[in-house]
Order: C-alpha cells, then sequence, then structure tokens
C-alpha cells in the first residue's frame, strides 16, 4: 500500500461539538438509513406491515368458503369502505400505497444488505460448517426473490385478469368465480403453493428474526419466539393453500 | 495418536496460498490442539521447511490471540471453547483435520493461520471506552452499579475479541464483537453520557471496516468461546435507534487512527 490511508476517521474531532451533523446530515431518518443496522431495522419495520397485511389477506380468502355471494361483497366492501368520506376505492389504494412503500423499502434494503456482505468475504472457505443456522434462514435471500417474482404474477393474475384466464373469463368483483377459474388450471395453483412454501419459510424465520432485530428477543424467550414465529407462518401458509386445493379437488367450484 | 493434518499456507498477503497435507505422530490425548501443531512445528523446523504460523499468547483461553477453524467449525467449534483450550483427547487416532484461517476481507491473511484483525482495534478506537479523569483510583461507592447492570457489562465484557463470530458468520459480520463491546459500556452508570455517540461511532466503524451485514443466523453466538449472547445485538439495534433520534448527543473525543 502506498503512503497511510486514514481508515477509521474520528467521527467527533477534538473540540467539535457533539453530534455527528457533519458526518450525517441532518436528518435523523436518513442517519438511520445510512447505516447498515438501520437498513435492518427498516427491513423488521416493513417486514411487521407486511407480515399484518398477508394475516389479514389470508382471512379474507377463507370467506370463499361461504360461498360466491360473501365473498364478492367482502370484495366491493374493500373498495367502498370509508363512503361517502372517501372516493369509491380510495382506502384501498391507501393500503395499496402502504404496502408498495413496504415491498419497495423491504426490496432496496435487502439488496444493498445482500450486496455488502457478499463483498465481505471474497474469499471463501473451503469448508465451512453451519451449527444453528435453520434452512429457512439460508433461504432468506431467494426465498424472497421468489416472492417478489409472485407477487407481480399474483397482481397481473387476479388483480388485473392479464395473465392465466381465457379471454373474457375474468370479470372484476366476480372474486368466486375469478379464483375457481384461476386456479382450476393446476401449473398455476402449482405455482402458488410453491410461492407459499417460500412464504412460510421466509415468515419461519422472518417473524422471529423481526423481533430479533428490533431487540425483543432474548437469550430466554428466543426458543418460544421461534416456535411463535413457525406456527404463526405455519397458519398463514394453511390458510392461503387451503384455497386452491379446494379448487382442484373440486371442493369448491 | 497419529493425525492427518490439511493446513493453509500463505506467506503473506499479497501471495496466494493452497492447502498442504501433513503428517503428525506420537501425539498423546493431554496435549492440547496447539501443542500438537507445535510438535508439527518441530518436525518442519528440524526438516528446514517453514513452521506454521499461528496467533497464541495465553493458550488458557483468556486472551483472544488463538483462532482458527478446525474442520470448517471456529475454534473446533466445541462449546465455550477457544482452539487453545481444545484437547486432543476430542479426537481419534488416524483423524484427518483441515484447519483454515479466518476469512473475511476486513481480516486479510497475514501468513498461514494468522490474521490482521486490526480492524477490531479501530472499532474499539471509534467510542469503546469513556472518558473520564485520570489521577488516583475513584471512590468506589460514589457511583453505584446496579446488580443486573454489572452482570451484563460483565457478561459482555468477557469477549476477548477473538474474531470467531466473524469467522463463522456467513456474511463475515461483526455485529456480535461491536454488539459485546458496546453492551459492555452502555449498560454501565460510566457508559451513559456519551452512550449515543459510541453507538453511532461504532456502528459506523464497523461498516467503514467492510464488515458484511447481519441476517441473524446466530452462528456467531455458536462458535463464540465466551458464549456472547445475540441478545446484545438487539441492545444494540436499539441503541442506535435511541442515538439516531436523540437531540443532544455527548460527544465523544477521539484521536484519528490510521493504518500504514
Ligand atoms: C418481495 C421480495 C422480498 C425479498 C427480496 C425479501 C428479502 C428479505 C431478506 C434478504 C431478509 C433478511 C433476512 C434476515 O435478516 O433474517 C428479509 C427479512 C424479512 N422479510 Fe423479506 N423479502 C421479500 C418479501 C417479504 C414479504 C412479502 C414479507 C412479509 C409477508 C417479508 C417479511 C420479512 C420479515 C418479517 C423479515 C425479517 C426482518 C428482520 O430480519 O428483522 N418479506 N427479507
Ligand atoms: S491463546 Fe489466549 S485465548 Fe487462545
Amino acid at each position: 500500500m502506498a503512503a497511510s490511508s486514514v481508515v477509521s476517521e474520528p467521527v467527533v474531532k477534538a473540540g467539535e461539538a457533539a453530534g455527528s451533523a457533519a458526518a450525517f446530515g441532518t436528518n435523523r431518518l436518513l442517519l438511520l438509513w445510512s447505516t447498515v443496522i438501520g437498513k435492518k431495522i427498516v427491513m423488521a419495520v416493513t417486514g411487521v406491515i407486511m407480515v399484518a397485511f398477508v394475516i389479514a389477506h389470508m382471512l379474507g380468502n377463507l370467506k370463499i368458503f361461504a360461498g360466491p355471494k360473501e365473498i364478492n361483497t367482502y370484495s366491493r366492501f374493500l373498495r367502498e369502505v370509508g363512503m361517502p368520506e372517501l372516493g369509491y376505492g380510495d382506502a384501498l389504494w391507501i393500503v395499496r400505497l402502504v404496502l408498495i412503500t413496504a415491498v419497495t423499502l423491504h426490496i432496496i434494503a435487502a439488496v444493498t444488505l445482500t450486496r455488502v456482505s457478499w463483498q465481505a468475504r471474497p474469499i471463501g472457505y473451503r469448508e465451512r460448517k453451519d451449527l444453528e443456522t435453520s434452512f429457512a434462514a439460508r433461504w432468506m435471500r431467494w426465498g424472497g426473490v421468489i416472492l417478489a417474482v409472485f407477487i407481480v404474477f399474483h397482481i397481473l393474475h387476479f388483480t388485473l385478469g392479464m395473465v392465466g384466464f381465457q379471454p373474457g373469463q375474468f370479470r372484476e368483483l366476480h372474486v368466486y368465480s375469478n379464483v375457481v377459474a384461476g386456479f382450476s388450471v393446476w401449473p398455476v395453483s402449482a405455482f402458488y403453493i410453491l410461492a407459499m412454501l417460500a412464504l412460510f419459510s421466509h415468515l419461519d424465520h422472518g417473524i422471529w428474526s423481526m423481533l430479533q432485530t428490533l431487540g425483543w428477543s432474548t437469550a430466554r424467550n428466543q426458543a418460544t419466539l421461534r416456535l411463535a414465529s413457525r406456527l404463526i407462518a405455519g397458519v398463514v401458509f394453511a390458510g392461503f393453500v387451503s384455497v386452491p386445493v379446494a379448487v382442484l379437488a373440486g371442493w369448491i367450484q | 495418536m497419529d493425525i492427518k493434518l490439511k493446513i493453509w499456507r500463505q506467506s503473506n498477503t499479497a501471495s496466494p496460498g493452497q492447502f498442504k497435507d501433513y503428517q503428525v505422530t506420537g501425539i498423546t490425548p493431554d496435549m492440547s490442539f496447539l501443542e500438537m501443531l507445535d510438535v508439527l512445528n518441530e518436525d518442519l523446523t528440524a526438516r528446514g521447511e517453514a513452521p506454521v504460523a499461528f496467533e497464541h499468547d495465553c493458550r488458557e483461553g483468556i486472551c483472544g490471540s488463538c483462532g482458527f477453524l478446525v474442520n470448517g467449525l471456529a475454534h473446533g467449534g466445541r462449546h465455550g471453547t477457544t482452539v487453545c483450550q481444545l484437547s486432543m483427547r476430542f479426537f481419534k487416532d488416524g483423524d484427518s483435520l483441515a484447519l483454515e484461517p479466518w476469512r473475511a476481507k476486513a481480516f486479510p491473511v497475514l501468513r498461514d493461520l494468522i490474521v490482521d484483525r486490526s480492524a477490531f482495534d479501530r472499532i474499539i478506537q471509534a467510542g469503546g471506552f469513556i472518558s473520564a479523569n485520570t489521577g488516583s483510583a475513584p471512590e468506589a461507592n460514589s457511583i453505584l452499579v446496579p446488580k443486573a447492570s454489572a452482570e451484563t457489562a460483565f457478561d459482555a465484557a468477557a469477549c476477548i475479541g477473538c474474531g470467531a463470530c466473524v469467522a463463522a458468520c456467513p456474511n463475515a459480520s461483526a455485529m456480535l464483537f461491536t454488539a459485546a463491546k458496546l453492551t459492555h459500556l452502555n449498560s454501565l452508570p460510566q457508559g451513559q453520557p456519551q452512550r449515543d455517540q459510541r453507538t453511532l461511532n461504532m456502528v459506523a466503524a464497523m461498516s467503514r471496516e467492510l464488515f458484511g451485514s447481519c441476517t441473524n443466523h446466530g452462528e456467531c453466538e455458536a462458535v463464540c468461546p465466551k458464549q456472547i449472547p445475540i441478545e446484545f445485538i438487539g441492545n444494540m439495534n436499539r441503541d442506535l435507534v435511541r442515538a439516531t433520534f436523540r437531540r443532544r448527543r455527548e460527544a465523544i473525543v477521539v484521536a484519528g487512527t490510521q493504518r500504514a
């Protein structure tokens, strides 16, 4: 190496006032985001938002077992909620915007942090054994990519009706017949089930990971929190998968 | 007993390295792992070959000098054990053992099994201290330390900075080390005044040294010879949030540190 390079500059130099405005800028959220831990906290918080959504979505889906009238009314309710103060579909759009923001931040943080980690070990081991980690933890990144592909497909499919349907088959607000028609194509159902396996795995590690990141997991309660994480992931998986399985089995038609 | 060894040999940071096979004989079960390497090195020296370079000092698990992977496990993977405390009675006659140095961008190999861990020193230099007046020892009862805080600080201060956490981490992250150092000072009354600035400084230093980003695998805690829990990582994350949103932060005065 040539001349000496300053590797670890002091954030506050002798005589400087308290605060690190010079090093980080004045916006506190940007200061948090600028750190690796801050991005991880953003992943955890956006994760909570998405988990809450996923649970609500799964519960909503179960209305299909109550018949066409029930679920189609629910679909209309989602668009009419808040009226007349809000216009038709406004509340739904607010939720959508929150979710789009959450997914975007989650993915940007995931990609940025993954690159940091990949660059942190340029020469790999001949052999390194794992002692404590799980399949779920090791699949966070690739499982996340499957989920990203799934989210795009799912919106094109059941929200917009642009893929997976015969012309004229998809009718807006006719959720029941759309779902039955959509899942009757078995490769589509298979892909949904695969994506829900990825979701199970992501949440199995993710829910506990979020609690750990936010400092709620302790040496004492860790085993309990991990079990709770797996249970929630399992319930979400079972709830979502029950619909394509019921269609393929002919229980709902 | 006889042991087959496959050891990473590299003469300096710039040159490429490779694994070389060795055979040691006449090892007794009461030898430590490093004594087994001493036997090998005496043999190599007698044959005019360069001995295998490895770091060691106390050889009783308290200094943090030693450390390398034994068959893919940092310090050999036994609970709460450094490689210097690893006894040969845990191995069998004829065992094949592969020894590999810690691997991380922040830990360049200096020679064979020795890596440069000065990145850890620079993280500590960024804030791993308290500013206090020097002079005679203060009256011991002037600052009372609650029992729980003292216990937490002791548990965190047990970290010997060996680097096994980084080595075992699939992301080569230094979160457990930095969390241990921060929890040590941030949980004591003496650490409170500069708590927020310390946290910001050390977290920033950790990134500057190009360590990876934690994904909560828990591999660090599994190999930590001092059994530092990943709970401390959660403490650090919370302290960072606290630090970023504090209106006033007491300065931490750091001299510039340089690497040649
Ligand atoms: C869409 C693409 C997605 C990608 C690329 C992605 C990727 C990742 C990655 C790399 C992690 C970090 C692993 C860790 O720190 O343990 C993570 C964590 C997490 N993900 Fe995702 N994810 C995606 C979607 C989702 C979805 C749809 C949900 C919720 C239903 C979700 C919930 C979580 C949670 C709760 C965490 C834990 C946060 C933490 O570690 O503190 N993710 N994700
Ligand atoms: S030589 Fe001191 S800890 Fe191993």
